[in-house]
C-alpha cells in the first residue's frame, strides 16, 4: 500500500533528480557536510570528538544530512602496489625535468623499475604486508545522505502531509506542517530522519529542494572537490556508475559495487544510491532494505481479524447460562 | 560519546588508541545478560563501528506504551459496555463506560503530550491517509471519543437514552479496532522486532485489551455481575499469552529483545499478573469482593506492562545493529539461492 512512486517525467515535471555518491574518489574532506549546513542553516549538534575515527559526526541525524563515514580495513585497495618503494628515486632531479621533456612529468615519472621491488611484494600484485612489517590498510570513506526512496516509508507513514514528494521525484518535510508525531522516525529503513529535540520537529536532507527549484545543483554535491557526490537526473547517474562499476573492475577493484541503484528493490531503488567498495552494513547501511508499507495492507488485514476474534471474545462472555 | 575513569585497577572504558584494530569485527560485545541463554547462534556479521543502523523511535516510553495500553483499555471496555448495557447489568454497564472514557481520554492527552509541536495536534485530521496507520488511528479517535463520552453521559445523567444506547453500540463497534489498530502503528515501521511480529502483535493487544477491560470491571463493578468479565478475563489472557507464544515461535532472531533485558522483565512478569489475576478471576472473583479486585488489578497491571514490554522491545531492536543486519543477510542470501524468488 505504498504510496504513488515518483512522478514519471513529462510535460509538467522536470525529470527524477538525484545522487550517485561515489565513494571510490571520497577523500573524507567533509566540504559535503560543512556546505550543508551552511546552506540549510542546520544547527550545530555539538563538538564531540568520537575517538572511532576522524568521523565526529557519528550518524546521519536531524542536525546532520551529510554524515562521511571512515572505516580502516586490513586489507590493500585493488590496484595497490604496496612494495614499491621509492627510496632511490631523486625528487629534485625529477622536478628539474619538468616541462623540460615531453615525457616529464608524465605517468611513472618518479616510479622504480618493476625490477627495484622487494621480495614478497611483487609490482602489480598486492601483498598483505608492506617491505617494513606494517600491515596495509585501506581506508574508506563515504558520504552518507537522505535516499529518496522511491517508495518512502518515511512519506508513507507522515499522518499529517508534511512529508512529500517533490517535482523532482524527492522527498521533503514542510516544516510548517510537521507535528513532531515522530512516526517517520522509525520508519525509515535507513536511519535518515530525526527529530530535533528543542524544536520538535523532523528534519532532514531536501535534496536543497531551493536550490533545485532555480536550476543549482545541491549544495553538498557543489561543495565536493572530487566529485565524489555526483547530481543529475537519475537515469543518467545509473548509466554513469554503471560504467564506473565496470571501469574499477578492469582495474582490479573488483570489490566495487553499486548500492540502492536497482529499481527492484526493498525500496523501489534510491534517489540517491552509492558505488561502494565493501558490503553496505560496513557503512552502516542497511544490506537488503524493504519498505515497512509493503506489507501494510496485510499489517490491516490481520489487525481486523483481530478485532473481529475480540468482540467474539466478548459476545461469547456474555453468552451461556450464568447466574448475573 | 564515552569517557574513562581511572580507577585502583587501572584505567576503565579507556579507548584502544594507537593498539586499535582495524578490520572487521564479529558483532558487537554483549551486554552481560543474567543467564539468559541466546535462541540462536552469534552470527558473524559487520557494522560500523557497533552502531545502530536505523534510528530508535523518540518516543517517551510513558506517552506511547501508554497511550497503547490506555487505547486497548478503551476500546475493549466499549465492547464489554455494550454486552453489559444489552443484558442489563447495569453498575458494570456504567463502570465499563466509565473505563472507556476515562481510558481514552487520557490516551487523547498521552499521544498529544508526546507530539514535537503538541499545538499542532490538529493537523492530524488535514488529510485522510489509509497508508499512514497514526493519521487513521487519528480519524478513528476522532470518532470513538465522542462516541465513548456520550454514551457515559446518557448513562450518568438518565436522559436521552435511545441516543445513548446508539453511542454506545457505536463505541463497540469502533472500539476493537482502536485496540488493535495500535499493533499496526508499531508494525508499519522499520523496527525489526515490531515489523516482523505483525501478524501476533494485533491478537496479542486484542488478548491483553480484553483482559485489561475484564480487570475493570472486576475491580469496580459489583460481584453479582462480574460473571462475564471472569470470562472474558481467561479469553482475553488465552489470545494474549497464545499469540505472544507463537510470536516467540515464529520469528526466530527478532523476538530475542521481547526476551531479554528490560523488556524481558516488563513480558515476564504481565505474563505472571495476567496469569495470576486470571487464575484468580475465575476461581474467586464472583464469591469474594477483595478476590475479585486484586485479580482486576493484576489483570490491568499485566496488560500495561505487555506495552511496556513491547515498546522496550522494539526500542532495543532498532538500537542493536544487529536485528537489522543478520535477518537483512538472511534474506539476501536466501533470494541468491533461489533466482526465482529474486522479486519477491
Amino acid at each position: 500500500m505504498t504510496e504513488q512512486g515518483p512522478p514519471q517525467p513529462g510535460a509538467d515535471h522536470p525529470p527524477r533528480m538525484g545522487f550517485f555518491t561515489d565513494t571510490s574518489v571520497c577523500i573524507g574532506c567533509k566540504a559535503c557536510e560543512v556546505a550543508c549546513k551552511e546552506w540549510n542553516a542546520v544547527p550545530a549538534d555539538g563538538l564531540e570528538l568520537t575517538g572511532m575515527s576522524y568521523d565526529n559526526s557519528r550518524r546521519l541525524s536531524s542536525d546532520t544530512w551529510r554524515h562521511v563515514a571512515f572505516i580502516e580495513q586490513r586489507k590493500p585497495l585493488g590496484g595497490q602496489e604496496p612494495g614499491v618503494s621509492h627510496d632511490n628515486v631523486d625528487i629534485f632531479r625529477a622536478a628539474a625535468g619538468l616541462g623540460v621533456t615531453i615525457a616529464s612529468p608524465g605517468p611513472g615519472a618518479t616510479a622504480p623499475a618493476p625490477a627495484d621491488a622487494l621480495p614478497g611484494a611483487p609490482a602489480g600484485e598486492t601483498s598483505p604486508l608492506a617491505p617494513d612489517g606494517r600491515t596495509e590498510l585501506r581506508w574508506l570513506m563515504s558520504s552518507d545522505v537522505c535516499k529518496h526512496c522511491t517508495h518512502a516509508a518515511c512519506l508513507d507513514v507522515c499522518p499529517t502531509g508534511s512529508l512529500f514528494r517533490t517535482e523532482f521525484g524527492t522527498v521533503v518535510v514542510q516544516e510548517d506542517i510537521c507535528n513532531g508525531c515522530g512516526y517517520c522516525i522509525p520508519a525509515c529503513p535507513y536511519g535518515v530522519i530525526d527529530q530535533r529535540p528543542d524544536d520538535g520537529r523532523a528534519w532532514k536532507c531536501t535534496l536543497c529542494y531551493d536550490r533545485l527549484g532555480v536550476g543549482a545543483e545541491p549544495a553538498c554535491a557543489k561543495a565536493c572537490p572530487t566529485d565524489s557526490i555526483q547530481f543529475g537526473p537519475l537515469e543518467q547517474l545509473r548509466e554513469r556508475a554503471a560504467s564506473r562499476v565496470a571501469q574499477l573492475h578492469s582495474a582490479g577493484v573488483l570489490d566495487a559495487r553499486l548500492y540502492g541503484e536497482d529499481p527492484q528493490d526493498g525500496v523501489g531503488g534510491d534517489g540517491a544510491f552509492f558505488l561502494l567498495l565493501d558490503e553496505p552494513e560496513v557503512y552502516g547501511l542497511p544490506p537488503d532494505p524493504v519498505v515497512t508499507t509493503r506489507d501494510l495492507p496485510s499489517m490491516w488485514r490481520y489487525a481486523a481479524a483481530a478485532a473481529v476474534t475480540l468482540t467474539a471474545g466478548v459476545a461469547v462472555s456474555f453468552l451461556g447460562r450464568s447466574h448475573r | 560519546m564515552s569517557e574513562s575513569d581511572v580507577t585502583p585497577e587501572g584505567v576503565r572504558g579507556a579507548r584502544p588508541g594507537r593498539e586499535a584494530v582495524t578490520g572487521r569485527a564479529a558483532g558487537r560485545r554483549r551486554r552481560g545478560g543474567r543467564g539468559e541463554r541466546p535462541v540462536v547462534p552469534e552470527a558473524e556479521f559487520s557494522t560500523y563501528y557497533g552502531m545502530p543502523v536505523l534510528n530508535p523511535p523518540r518516543w517517551e516510553a510513558l506517552d506511547i506504551a501508554g497511550y497503547l495500553y490506555l487505547g486497548g483499555l478503551a476500546g475493549a471496555s466499549s465492547l464489554l459496555a455494550a454486552g453489559a448495557h444489552l443484558t442489563a447489568r447495569r453498575r458494570l454497564a456504567l463502570v465499563a463506560k466509565s473505563s472507556a472514557t476515562g481510558a481514552v481520554s487520557l490516551s487523547l492527552v498521552a499521544l498529544i503530550h508526546d507530539l514535537g509541536r503538541p499545538e499542532r495536534f490538529l493537523n492530524m485530521l488535514r488529510v485522510f491517509k489509509p497508508t499512514s496507520p497514526m493519521n487513521v488511528g487519528s480519524w478513528l479517535l476522532a470518532g470513538y471519543a465522542p462516541l465513548t463520552m456520550a454514551a457515559l453521559l446518557s448513562d450518568v445523567s438518565g436522559r436521552y437514552r435511545p441516543a445513548g444506547a446508539a453511542a454506545t453500540a457505536g463505541a463497540a463497534v469502533l472500539g476493537p479496532l482502536v485496540t488493535t489498530y495500535t499493533a499496526v502503528l508499531l508494525a508499519d515501521t522499520a523496527v525489526p522486532s515490531w515489523h516482523d511480529g505483525y501478524r501476533q502483535l494485533p491478537f496479542a493487544f486484542a488478548g491483553s485489551g480484553a483482559a485489561a477491560a475484564a480487570g475493570v470491571g472486576l475491580l469496580a463493578a459489583p460481584v453479582a455481575e462480574t460473571a462475564p468479565a471472569c470470562k472474558l478475563a481467561s479469553l482475553g489472557a488465552g489470545l494474549e499469552l497464545g499469540s505472544t507464544q507463537v510470536m516467540k515461535r515464529r520469528i526466530v532472531l527478532t523476538s530475542e529483545p521481547f526476551e531479554q533485558g528490560h523488556a524481558g522483565t516488563l513480558m515476564r512478569a504481565s505474563k505472571a499478573l495476567t496469569v495470576g489475576g486470571t487464575l484468580l478471576a475465575v476461581c474467586a472473583g464472583r464469591r469474594s469482593r477483595v478476590a475479585a479486585s486484586v485479580a482486576g488489578a493484576a489483570l490491568l497491571a499485566g496488560s500495561a506492562m505487555l506495552r511496556f514490554g513491547v515498546f522496550r522491545a522494539g526500542v532495543a531492536s532498532a538500537e542493536d545493529p544487529k536485528y537489522t543486519v543478520v535477518p537483512q543477510r538472511a534474506r539476501l542470501k536466501k533470494q541468491r539461492n533461489k533466482p526465482s524468488a529474486a522479486t519477491s
